[in-house]
């Protein structure tokens, strides 16, 4: 265990806290202004991210690259979240990395959002609409916990999310020069 | 005879999914945070982390019935030890106590002497009216009202504010009688 103290609460406490979050902001404060709404949520998560990480990498030497950095985001930090790790790693070797998680916890309780939604009525158009956009404010989170951790290993970085085949989830990271 | 629902939520907790309790405590904090930052006024964020727990008790309580094979309350009493002793345990791993009843039976104190909410919280003295902790009265107000009992749950006790404990009084408003959920033609 890298973490301290090894408390535990009830799975569903996060799934909930997280949901709520999720309502209050983009729901309640800022449901005309979706833009403000990702952004809060992702300073949030960026908040928890850079702590964590801090948390995390207590006791372990610096990393020599944004290699070693990324990878124990895969491994250590994932595990920590998610009792599992990250299931591939791709890089252009130019500074972005594409993590994929083939069964993203956070997701799997919501439901999948098709892509295509042609011949359907509008109303079922509109309603796969909202909720591509409750997953996506719902995805600011990680995003925003994955550039907090980094952010603290002295990595910036922008990172965005996208659902390839629910509840796959690839995370681009990408670093600023 | 004694009520079959169980004393303890230790086995409960122990059959839920679980996970590393600082993802929970970091990202109320955060939370918490962002709210003192966008809303500027303690009282409001006060009422939003209230709000926040009332709609997550009013979800939660599902969880709670199905998972903690608690058999049904005859009482406020009863209720208010097995939201203490078992739900407390099952969602955040420790149990409360229940005390300081008044002749009625209708108000009675909850209280939480280890609450992992807290774990690296200080508050800075620009927080001194805030309840930190405020969604647990929101959960408690938002389950109950769910099992048809109207409640007004407010803090005694805040360790963030010097207190040696958390306590919760939780006043009975209203108890609205339960309606039979089948109808026979059903």
């Amino acid at each position: 265990m890298v973490g301290g103290g090894g408390r535990e609460v009830a799975e569903s406490c996060v799934d909930v806290l997280m949901m709520e979050m999720v309502m209050l902001y983009s729901g309640r404060f800022y449901s005309s202004k979706p833009d403000l709404a990702a952004r809060r949520i992702e300073a949030i998560g960026f908040q928890v991210g850079h702590q964590l990480s801090e948390r995390y990498t207590m006791e372990r030497p610096r990393f020599s690259d944004h290699l070693e950095a990324i990878k124990f985001i895969c491994k250590d930090f994932w595990s920590e979240l998610f009792k599992k790790q990250i299931d591939n790693l791709k890089t252009n070797h130019r500074g972005t990395f594409v993590l994929q998680d083939n069964w993203f916890r956070w997701i799997t309780h919501l439901s999948p959002v098709s892509s295509e939604s042609t011949n359907d009525s509008s109303a079922v158009v509109a309603a796969d609409n909202n909720e591509a956009q409750a997953t996506n404010m719902y995805l600011c989170f990680p995003c925003g916990i994955i550039r907090g951790a980094l952010s603290n290993l002295g990595i910036p970085c922008a990172v965005s999310a996208d659902i390839t085949n629910h509840p796959a989830c690839s995370f681009v990271v990408r670093i600023k020069a | 005879m004694a009520p079959l629902a169980p004393r303890s939520g230790d086995a409960v907790f122990a059959n839920v999914e679980r996970v590393n309790a600082e993802l929970f405590t970091l990202t109320y904090g955060a939370i918490v945070r962002q709210l003192l930052t966008d809303l500027e006024e303690v009282e409001e964020v006060n009422k939003q982390l209230d709000q926040m727990g009332y709609n997550i008790g009013i979800r939660l309580i599902d969880e709670f019935l199905a998972k903690s094979n608690v058999s049904r309350c005859v009482d406020f009493k009863e209720t208010a030890d097995v939201i203490a002793k078992v739900g407390f345990k099952m969602f955040l791993g420790v149990a409360a106590s229940v005390s300081n009843w008044d002749a009625e039976g209708t108000s009675c104190s909850i209280i939480l002497e280890d609450n992992p909410l807290v774990d690296f919280v200080e508050l800075p003295d620009t927080c001194q009216g805030l309840y930190y902790c405020n969604i647990l009265s929101g959960v408690i107000r938002g389950a109950l009202e769910m099992v048809s009992m109207k409640t007004e749950v407010s803090w005694a006790r805040d360790m963030l504010h010097g207190d040696d404990a958390y306590e919760l009084r939780v006043k009975l408003l209203k108890q609205v009688p339960e309606e039979y959920p089948y109808k026979d033609d059903e």
